[in-house]
């Protein structure tokens, strides 16, 4: 009985936190088009709803009711579940993700880790839709968006070991509670290069610009989305934003404090003490969904080489560079 | 009953995608079907009370070497296995000496158990943290072999620039 | 409680359905895919003994196994790219030539 009240409460659980996930979603689209309209010097959607604010369901329908073509010679299993495997993948990090002070739902021992595995699983998702379409573009995107993921993923995964090394923890959760304890709150400083190192990998891993090679519609038409149309293609858009805010998460978690405010600022300010831990993770995760947005409509597109040295030669250099410091510091220093 | 039945079913999972994997004519299902064994693999290691190497597993595995086949499969363009001439076409022989074995090592393990010494039980596990066991146990018992590890991927990577680079033309 | 048996027959299974193919099929492909799976064979015959022995060596080797793993497949298809250029061929009873 014990049991089965546990699973009902994670299933609700489950269900509220990818809802409300679907929810943030649909209105990062709306935000995004907003902010990069007000960038550009335009006012971005206003026709559907209020200024604007139905303008997601909108767009959800549309993709519902468009055409779902099939190209003639893909191999239509593995067409079906590409997309199928990315937001799985994606959807699946959520639950580890804290919100708020063992907020997460599923508190794993190896959280950040475990946001690293389904990250490499979703790069299957990528390859095999690039694969299956059976199409020249499909597949240059998807072999260049497999290429950049992975060599990201190095480089991330090496400037978050800084990261590990002051938190002597791989478990979100305690990763924030160890962040409290220092004296200005927030590991970014500390960090600071493996807190640059990681934005950048951010924007690659999740085929932003100015990384979005594999999109790069003046070469490759819309890369490993080429063939997709209807609510496959809304499937794929639905991975990208999720991952994005992963990403965001991440570096809210890991560099920005999560939920927690620094020391200094509570004991200056008490009251704020009161304010629910929610609150300030979403703060943190919406500046960076904003400077996403931000660095989409101010940087352009890099060539692919340039990506593939920053990456290799600068990033992942610098990062491990970063890791044997914070070592030697961490071990004699402190 | 409840860890019986989860083990029957990671067990028969594994050993029927082993069966799908090596059994494909197309190089890229097989691969995709070796991903999802290597999935139940990692669960499989969830039971035994290894979260990190589950993890590490799937990055490892997964992320890296599988990745490197579709990789290799694809650019090759390894669509369809062709029927090729063989040396040697007799698998009879080869299937005893298998079956041979299974026996030999199904044999000599029915009766397999072990003492428990009690270093690492469960509960200490759980209460470190298994990352931070393994990583105690790694970084001052086998330091050296770690840092030949190092030796030992730097090598291959030296190795397969050399050997995949195109030689330039003079 | 599963026995420890179980586990190690399931190693086996897996040791012995790798090692069959790796007989019987002849793209080079396979053949390190059917590696991987004998590697994978033995990592959890390893992390098996390790858990109910309570003693952490097994799973420091299995950690050993990963990194050679990656490091054999790593060599074995950049040297499978360097033959294909030669021969356009993943059959290995095509590589009968001496001389490169």
């Amino acid at each position: 009985m014990e049991l089965l009240v546990t699973i009902a409460k994670t299933v609700l659980y489950v269900a509220a936190v990818f809802g409300v996930t679907l929810l943030h979603v649909a209105y990062a689209t709306y935000f995004e088009r907003k902010v990069i309209g007000r960038m550009q010097g335009r006012i971005g959607p206003v026709e559907v709803g209020f200024r604007g604010l139905l303008q997601p369901f909108a767009d959800m329908v549309k993709s519902l009711f468009k055409e779902d073509i099939i190209p003639a010679a893909a191999d239509r299993t593995l067409f079906f579940l590409a997309p199928v495997i990315v937001v799985a993948s994606v959807m699946t990090s959520l639950a580890v993700i804290p919100f708020f002070n063992n907020g997460a739902i599923a508190n794993l021992n190896v959280g950040v880790l475990f946001i690293f595995a389904m990250a490499s699983l979703a790069v299957y998702g990528i390859i095999v839709a690039g694969w299956s379409s059976n199409s020249k573009y499909s597949f240059f995107g998807s072999i260049r968006s497999a290429a950049q993921v992975i060599s990201y993923e190095i480089a991330m995964g090496i400037s978050l070991a800084g990261v590990f090394l002051m938190a002597g923890s791989v478990n979100l959760n305690d990763i924030v509670l160890a962040q409290r304890e220092q004296p200005l709150g927030m590991f970014a400083v500390l960090q600071i290069v493996g807190f640059v190192v990681f934005v950048i990998s951010a924007f690659a891993e999740t085929n932003r610009t100015p990384f979005d090679l594999p999109e790069a519609e003046t070469e490759l038409v819309a890369g490993y989305l080429t063939e997709y149309s209807g609510f496959r293609y809304a499937l794929f858009f639905l991975a990208e934003y999720i991952s994005m805010y992963i990403m965001a998460a991440l570096i809210a978690l890991c560099y920005l404090g999560g939920w927690a405010l620094p020391g200094f600022v509570t004991r200056a300010l008490p009251f704020l003490e009161q304010v629910p831990g929610i609150i300030w993770f979403l703060i943190k995760v919406y500046a960076f969904m904003f400077f996403y947005f931000w660095v989409r409509a101010t940087l352009p597109r890099y060539r692919f080489d340039q990506l593939m040295a920053i990456g290799w030669k600068i990033l992942i250099p610098v990062s491990v560079v970063n890791i044997v410091i914070t070592a030697f510091v961490k071990r004699w220093l402190m | 009953m409840l860890p019986e039945f989860f083990f029957g079913y990671f067990a028969c999972a594994i050993l029927g995608l082993a069966m799908l994997t090596v059994t494909r004519k197309n190089l890229v299902h097989s691969v995709l079907w070796m991903l999802l064994l290597f999935l139940h693999i990692a669960c499989l290691y969830l039971f035994l009370n290894a979260e990190f190497l589950a993890v590490i597993q799937v990055i490892v595995y997964a992320g890296a070497i599988l990745v490197l086949f579709l990789f290799l499969v694809m650019l090759l363009n390894l669509r369809e296995e062709h029927e090729a001439r063989r040396f040697v076409k007799a698998w009879q022989g080869r299937l005893a000496v298998c079956i041979l074995l299974l026996t030999v090592i199904v044999i000599s393990v029915y009766k397999a158990a072990v003492q428990p010494t009690g270093g690492y039980s469960i509960t200490f596990i759980n209460e470190m943290g298994h990352t931070k066991v393994l990583g105690t146990v790694l970084f001052n018992q086998y330091v050296l072999p770690f840092l030949m590890t190092a030796l030992v991927l730097f090598v291959p990577m030296v190795a397969a620039i050399v050997l995949a680079m195109k030689e330039r033309k003079r | 409680m599963i026995p420890l048996s179980w586990y190690l027959m399931l190693g086996a299974g897996l040791f012995v359905i790798g090692m069959f193919t790796f007989l019987v099929r002849r793209n080079i492909i396979m053949m390190l895919i059917s590696l991987e799976l004998m590697l994978n064979a033995v990592n959890i015959m390893l992390i098996a003994t390790s858990h109910y022995m309570q003693d952490m060596r097994g799973q420091i080797l299995a950690f050993f196994v990963m990194a050679g793993a990656a490091a054999g497949v790593a060599i074995g298809l950049a040297i499978l790219i360097a033959a294909f250029r030669n021969r356009e061929s993943a059959n290995m009873d095509e590589f009968d030539l001496l001389k490169g």
